[in-house]
């Protein structure tokens, strides 16, 4: 076969459903959430990964794919659309030994063995569709080969108690990883896993081979992958990171790394022209701000008409909120309208939805006697809240009410 | 449109560059921006293919960088085809063509082009009307009727200074067009020219290369003047919203009458998107402090100050306690913090420091000029 050598291929696991977003991930996959106005959550992976230099990139799917297929097309939006290379959406399929779905982070990968050898390349990054960050994965890469590593995983320091959710390590003075344990009960240290590695992709494919043929494994990188280089004494290393990355994994995490976006203290800049942001741009007007609006603290795109109160908040492309609507710290996404008198506050609204006159969705954190009690409200995908109706703190809508 | 007929389109760019010479300085008509985020070849462009007119030649003739640069592929306009698609045609491209002097001459000069075409129909348009417009009722209207030229044209209540830069007809009562006055001295109510127009192809060829072994070339004052009774050149009504830039002044007027919602409906009806290049820029964020009432804004921009019936266009800065009022900001323009802006039209990467106090007239707006500093 005629081959065109790719040094680093990137392989993005984008086929989890997300269960913790609830009713945004009924419909699609978790990386195609909407963020940030005009993001979906696989907009930065994908970015880092032009703005890096890996122009080959093959996206994992498996649950509700058809967003995020639509959404990556041919990759154009993020000239990802190569000859030799470019995007290309991987999901399972069926061979002559049977078909079979994806069984785990680890089996995904092998399932695409192929794909990756038909670029020959030296490394392998893998990457998740889970996270808000900018990252220049080349300077992992270099750090990776100055340090003869066979694996090298992406860490940041936690705190302890986030520390119980994700993949934990100990490093020693060289960046050389002596421990490795996936969501500890009782956390040896802080140094956790971004879910961000790359391999030396001989390596991995042996032990990718190996997994497979052992029934008795987890087919999961963490799992498995991991602590199964470890152990056989393979030379990982961590490779630190110390810019914003924040996981999007659940309700509360999402509306705090969009929340994010308003925070100048935080370093998560959008409007750096030396590391742009790509995404499929809607076709739309201008927003427009009409004369009885009230807007600050907020970040809006093309087709949206403002014409209320709107503070501290996202709204997303083609997003209506008419005169007499107050929108205050929340994320409204596309297409979504908030009629006159109605009330949003501190809540997710998913795409497409109506809020009919008066409703009120949410509540400011003050309001709420139990602080137990109050949390973000969403709304999930096109609903229709009705008039005068009420969404509590912590209320999660799949249905019209 | 039905696919038992085909149709060419071809954009006149760089016609009409006079009437806006601050705008056109470094540019064609086709890429003046306009609306937020567009140019006006946006709007011609648009129509065509929103009308399933797959095949577009653009005509260029002078200062046509930007042009090209905004059209690339035209993979934004759903052009970048291998059957029709995007043509850019710059003089000198053909041994004929060089720098015409009119619309026959340029013509003649891209007939290799157009010659090779399958299309039976053309659809000639300039970039000086920005409307929503569907071509295919226009094509119909053409061949229902007969006609050997249809023009489009618009209602419109006139001032005696954009009188100077039209083409008006008088229009019988069988809408065929009897008299055609061109820049006239008059003002009031006119069936004004829109500038598109629809001919056979093999009607084009017959007037095109008569019109070159007679050294014609324009368009206007040859065929429709010169013509009016010979041949039958049937007008076709465009109602709805429309502006046409004849002069900074209207090009003034017609970025605000975007601030009505009614036109703005009726310019970008959800069915019809009006297709630009996309700058990826991020969201607009509006900052603390900031005041924003009754405006138009694209993309990336970042206000953190007062802005009140303003366009402004993408990646504009202004800064903290800055007030602009009236006013047309494009790409990439930055007003300093505790500005005083009134009235003004900058164009591009205009950089204005802070403190500075601008003011211009709402018949004559202040114009500032691609990169000026002040």
């Amino acid at each position: 076969m005629y081959t065109t050598k790719k040094e680093c291929v990137a392989m993005l696991l984008a086929g989890g459903q997300g269960s913790r977003l609830y009713a945004l991930t009924h419909d699609m996959a978790k990386p195609a959430v909407p963020y940030g106005g005009k993001y979906r959550i696989i907009d930065f992976p994908l970015s880092n990964c032009v703005n890096s230099g890996i122009d080959t990139v093959g996206v994992l799917t498996q649950y509700q794919p058809l967003v995020l297929n639509d959404y990556i097309g041919n990759g154009q939006p993020w000239d990802l659309d190569k000859q030799y290379g470019g995007a290309h959406c991987l999901p399972p399929y069926q061979t002559a030994l049977g078909a079979e779905w994806y069984k785990g982070t680890a089996n995904a990968i092998y399932q695409n063995i192929a794909f990756v050898e038909r670029y020959a390349p030296e490394y392998v990054i893998i990457l998740s569709g889970d996270h808000i960050y900018k990252m220049d994965y080349n300077k992992m890469l270099e750090f990776h080969k100055k340090k003869g590593a066979d694996a090298t995983i992406a860490v940041q320091t936690v705190t302890l108690e986030e520390a119980t959710r994700l993949g934990i390590m100990t490093a020693n003075e060289d960046d050389i990883i002596t421990e490795f344990e996936e969501k500890p009960k009782h956390p040896k240290s802080t140094l956790a896993s971004m879910g961000i590695y790359i391999f030396t992709w001989s390596k991995l494919k042996q032990y990718l081979i190996e997994n497979e043929n052992n029934p008795n494994e987890d087919k999961d990188f963490g799992k498995a992958i991991i602590p199964n280089m470890l152990n056989a004494g393979e030379k990982m290393v961590a490779y630190p990171f110390e810019g914003y990355w924040r996981d999007v994994g659940t309700l509360d995490s999402l509306w705090e790394a969009n929340m994010d976006l308003l925070n100048p203290n935080i370093p998560i800049d959008l409007y750096d022209p030396d590391w742009k942001m790509y995404s499929r741009n809607p076709i739309m007007p201008p927003q427009y701000i009409g004369a009885d609006a009230v807007i600050e603290n907020s970040m809006v795109t093309d087709g949206c008409s403002v014409n209320g109160t709107v503070d501290f908040s996202i709204l997303f492309e083609g997003v209506t909120v008419e005169a007499g609507a107050t929108v205050t710290d929340s994320i409204i996404m596309p297409g979504s309208v908030i009629k006159s008198g109605a009330i949003v506050e501190y809540a997710i609204v998913g795409e497409n939805c109506v809020v009919e006159a008066g409703a009120q969705i949410g509540a400011r954190p003050e309001t709420i006697e139990n602080r137990d009690d109050w949390g973000i409200a969403v709304v999930g995908h096109n609903i229709t809240i009705s008039a005068d109706a009420k969404v509590l703190p912590k209320q999660i809508i799949s249905e019209n009410i | 449109m039905s696919s038992n007929r085909s149709v060419l389109g071809l954009i006149f760019s760089n016609m009409h560059d006079s009437t806006i010479p601050d705008l056109t300085k470094e540019r064609t008509m086709g890429s003046v921006l306009f609306g937020g985020r567009y140019r006006l070849i946006d709007f011609p462009l648009s129509n065509m293919v929103n009308s399933g007119i797959d095949e577009v030649g653009v005509i260029t003739k002078s200062n046509y960088q930007s042009l090209l640069d905004h059209l690339g592929s035209g993979r934004e306009w759903d052009l970048a085809r291998k059957i029709g698609g995007l043509h850019l045609l710059p003089p000198f491209s053909h041994v004929q063509s060089g720098m015409y002097r009119g619309r026959l001459e340029a013509l003649y000069g891209v007939w290799n082009f157009i010659k090779t075409s399958n299309a039976d129909y053309v659809v000639l348009s300039d970039c000086d009307a920005v409307t929503s417009i569907d071509f295919s009722k226009v094509v119909d209207y053409h061949i229902e009727n007969g006609a050997d030229i249809t023009a489009v044209y618009a209602k419109d209540v006139i001032t005696s200074e954009q009188a100077q830069n039209a083409t008006v007809f008088s229009i019988n009562d069988d809408d065929r067009v009897v008299d055609v006055l061109l820049n006239p001295h008059i003002s009031g109510a006119c069936n004004i020219s829109l500038n598109m127009f629809v001919l056979s192809k093999e009607f084009l060829k017959n007037i095109v290369l008569e019109a070159a072994s007679k050294s014609l070339y324009s368009f206007e004052q040859a065929i429709l003047q010169g013509r009016t009774h010979e041949y039958k050149i049937m007008a076709y009504r465009h109602d709805g919203f429309f502006c046409k830039i004849t002069s900074m002044e209207t090009f003034y007027k017609a970025n605000m009458s975007l601030l009505n919602s009614d036109n703005r409906s009726k310019l970008f009806p959800e069915n019809r998107p009006v297709y630009t290049k996309v700058r990826d820029n991020p969201p607009t964020k509006f900052g603390i402090g900031a005041s924003v009432k009754n405006s138009l804004i694209g993309d990336g921009c970042i206000i953190e100050g007062t802005v009140e019936n303003c366009v402004l266009f993408r990646g504009v800065k202004v800064g903290k306690g800055a007030a602009v009022k009236n006013s047309i900001l494009m790409q990439d323009t930055a007003i300093g913090a505790k500005c005083d802006i009134n009235n003004v039209i900058t164009d591009k990467n205009v950089k204005i420091s802070d403190m500075r106090m601008l003011t211009g007239s709402q018949n004559y707006p202040l114009f500032l000029g691609k990169g000026a500093v002040i």
